[in-house]
């Protein structure tokens, strides 16, 4: 599988007490190019990312199917209780099947 | 976003092509969640009134639901009723996560309806939707 050039970026805090409840806000640079827009007459080809998969702990945890709607540079957050050390896993995927991996990690304090 | 020119290209659109989204809405939302019938409410929307820039539009999304194995929400449907394709995004949810809610922005061509839909692990589907203004549109930049 071949790596995408975007840029993921991750905010998720290093540490929680068992039982908080963390934010995460994940970040993509991508031009989500629908494939619909034109720059001087010539239409601009069809670049989009389809997919981000969340997984905790091997298992999934969240995912999102992206459409035309989804805005360029995709943002996503969401919430997860935290009740034990907590690997992160981040992929997202585009419709060329190239991917862009992220992964953290969150400790019990 | 969409360029002035395609935009232009929206605003002559015969009334035939205003049917034909309304047509593409309808098949959107029976592709997403068949023929179950939504029922209104159990969803915030948390939406600006006026979108600035509708090529970046935050979208909040808060679903009633315990999250707990035996009850809750699996998906989330996101449909825009007047972008020139109605599909925005869909979110799988677990019971992983401590709570039935995502931020995402969006793109809306021009003033429209937004429609959410999520999915129960009980089978049930809730509606939610919110009349958006754009104010510069995700069309003119």
């Amino acid at each position: 599988m071949s790596a995408l050039p975007s840029q993921p970026r991750i905010r998720i805090p290093r540490s929680a007490r068992v039982g908080e409840v963390i934010e995460i806000r994940t970040l993509i640079e991508h031009p989500m190019e629908t494939g619909l827009r034109h720059e001087a007459g010539r239409a601009l080809p069809r670049d989009m990312l389809t997919r981000l998969m969340v997984r905790l702990n091997g298992e999934a945890l969240f995912s999102a199917d992206f459409q035309n709607g989804t805005s360029t540079n995709p943002y996503h957050v969401f919430f997860v209780r935290i009740e034990k050390p907590s690997h992160f896993e981040f992929i997202w995927t585009d419709e060329k099947g190239r991917q862009a991996r992220s992964e953290a990690r969150v400790a019990v304090a | 976003m969409i360029t002035r020119r395609s935009c232009l290209a929206l605003l002559v659109l015969p009334f035939a092509a205003a049917a034909q989204t309304e047509e593409a809405l309808s098949a959107a939302i029976r592709d997403a969640v068949g023929d179950k019938l939504a029922t209104d409410g159990g969803i915030t929307l948390r939406v600006p009134t006026l979108a600035e820039n509708g090529g970046q539009v935050p979208l909040g999304i808060v679903v009633e639901s315990p999250m707990t194995a035996q009850d809750h929400i699996t998906a989330i449907h996101v449909f825009a009723s007047r972008n020139p394709t109605p599909g925005v995004a869909t979110f799988r949810l677990t019971p992983l996560l401590a709570r039935a809610e995502v931020q995402t922005r969006i793109r809306l061509a021009e003033d429209q309806r937004l429609i959410v839909l999520a999915e129960t692990s009980t089978g049930r589907v809730m509606r939610a939707s919110a009349e958006m203004r754009v104010g510069a549109g995700g069309c003119l930049t």
